[in-house]
């Protein structure tokens, strides 16, 4: 087994508790953008995309890594727009009356 | 600068990223912080995507700019849909997501930089079939939930023997790559496999389970790209997906819990099925009608009030009408919250989204185990739209298919209010016996048209 492997394996792990410990305390009242806030956060694979693509090696890869580009950029504009767009929506009672 | 160095920079900047992808979901712990984790988030890809484009491997830039710019004309419309799309704009993110891993594990098969290992072909072919069936279990979703195809579950005989072995094929396929990875055959067949999968496994899945099989769809997609983080060997997927994946497992265990089902009772039980044979033994019963004169009589006298929205008031559009009423019996005196059961709707959360956007206070949203104790002390409940989270079956009816569901306990208002379009069954088919209590008034009639009437009702009496 590659050493890789179980350094990344500690990496999930611990972000997997992580994530459960602070996903855990977000209010149900906030279920809709908690899924698209984190769809955003996941559309970090550009990054990778960007470096397959940028490789330039074959045509395959490349094309495979301008197809992964455009559709993970996608999901993080669009994922922070539309989660910021609900929480602009959700109003507190004080500034209901003011 | 030399490479050695500009790595360390760019993996310093990763490290940043993910602090604040973490303090992003921290601070969505509450309404009044929630803003500022969408800025942390922003702040951490944007610095991610920047310190890759100084990667040095990167040298073909037209291959990146111009699908940045494809993304983002695709992206910023997906992020302006109107809030009642927003089931059916996350379900096409989480096939977009999963294609991006997919497409990545697939490149990285074929770079021909180093020979694949048997391990690292492992861990490619399961990423690449996780990512392949959520990109078309996602978009089978979508098009469910935009109703381009049917919302209810398709199914035939002998279905979940012909699915199985379309998965046990796939994941065949990638033992045999893994046993010898030059087989370069065999790839492309087990992707197509993979994406045959996703449509068999959300075809035969209806919309009221949306909720879960959404969150399941999310939590694949963020596990599918950590493995891709193993594959390439970069932490910031890994914590990413992770951060992704938890994410979507805890709500589908929510969703879950909510329906009383098993993920495999979900993803292979086919809901609408069971109860046709149950429906058999039907008497003649009798239900009281009233009209929005009447409602609007009852509500107006009604001391406190508590709205049950479900997925029929987003179909009816029906939340800026609600909002007419919440303000009009606010301002006669009557206290009015919204009950929101954890599955109402098509995903976690979409009545409070359609709700707030309707500009109703979030203090007013209340969950289901914090307001099922006052319903004795309800004068009106009120339902709208909202069906099996209101069958009192679910608590006495053993041989009911939604046995042991957790419902809103609307029956033990001293009044109950039921907008709702004829007595036809709800979505799953199954017979509600809240509609024949004595307590129980059926309002028939279109969602918003009808509570369109009482708010005129209300205005116009007084």
């Amino acid at each position: 087994m590659p050493a890789d492997f179980i350094s990344n394996l500690y990496v999930f792990i611990l972000a997997g508790f992580v994530g459960f410990e602070v996903i855990k305390r977000v209010s149900p009242l906030l279920h809709t953008p908690l899924m698209s806030l984190t769809n955003a956060l996941d559309a970090i694979v550009v990054v990778a995309a960007i470096i397959i693509a940028g490789r330039h090696e074959t045509t395959l890869t490349t094309v495979l890594g301008a197809i992964a580009v455009a559709a993970s950029f996608s999901n993080m504009v669009g994922g922070f727009l539309i989660t910021d767009r609900m929480l602009r929506m959700f109003k507190s009672p004080r500034s209901k009356q003011s | 600068m030399n490479a050695a160095a500009l790595q360390q920079y760019l993996d310093f900047a990763y490290i940043v990223a993910v602090i604040l992808f973490v303090l992003s979901l921290k601070f969505l712990s509450s309404p009044t912080t929630a803003r500022m984790g969408v800025l942390a988030g922003e702040i951490g890809a944007a610095l991610a995507v920047l310190a890759t484009l100084f990667n040095p491997e990167v040298v073909a830039y037209r291959w990146i700019l111009i699908p940045l710019i494809i993304g983002a004309g695709v992206g910023i419309p997906l992020g302006m849909v109107h809030m009642t799309a927003v089931p059916q704009r996350t379900a096409l993110s989480h096939a977009f997501g999963a294609l991006s891993a997919a497409m990545i594990g697939i490149a990285e098969y074929y770079v021909g930089t180093a020979p694949v290992t048997r391990f690292e072909m492992g861990e490619i072919a399961l990423e690449v079939i996780i990512g392949s069936l959520t990109f078309t279990g996602s978009l089978i979703a979508a098009g469910k939930l935009q109703e381009i195809l049917p919302q209810r579950p398709i199914v035939y005989r002998g279905q979940n023997i012909v699915s199985l072995s379309i998965l046990a094929s796939a994941l065949g396929l990638a033992v045999a790559l893994v046993v010898n990875p030059a087989n370069t055959m065999l790839f492309p067949i087990m992707v197509l496999v993979a994406l045959i999968f996703g449509v068999m496994l959300v075809t035969p899945i209806g919309g009221a389970d949306m909720p879960t099989v959404i969150s399941l769809l999310n939590s694949y997609a963020g596990f599918s790209a950590a493995l891709l983080g193993f594959v390439l060997n970069s932490k910031v997927l890994v914590v990413a997906g992770a951060l992704d994946g938890s994410s979507g497992f805890i709500l589908s265990v929510i969703m879950c819990k909510a329906m009383n089902r098993s993920f495999t009772n979900v993803m292979f039980g086919a809901f609408g099925q069971v109860q046709a044979a149950a429906a058999g033994a039907k008497e003649e019963r009798v239900v009281r009608s009233a009209s929005a004169e009447e409602a609007a009589g009852i509500l107006a006298a009604a001391s406190k009030v508590v709205i049950v929205p479900g997925y029929g008031m987003a179909v009816a559009q029906a939340q800026h009408k609600v909002r007419e009423l919440y303000d009009s019996l606010s301002k006669k005196g009557v206290d009015v919250r919204f009950a929101i059961h954890p599955v109402a709707g098509r995903m976690p959360g979409h009545m409070n989204v359609l709700l707030a956007e309707a500009d109703i206070p979030y203090d007013r949203l209340i969950e289901m185990d914090e307001i099922n104790g006052d319903f004795p002390q309800t004068d009106v409940a009120l339902i709208i739209g909202a069906n099996d989270v209101t069958n009192p079956a679910a608590r006495t009816d053993q041989s009911s298919p939604i046995f042991g569901m957790p419902i809103l306990d609307v029956d033990k208002a001293h009044t109950v209010m039921v907008i709702k379009r004829s007595m036809n069954p709800g979505f799953a088919g199954i017979d509600n016996p809240l509609y024949y209590l004595d307590q129980t008034l059926m309002l028939f009639g279109d969602a918003k048209q009808f509570v369109g009437s009482i708010v005129r009702e209300l205005s116009g009496g007084h």
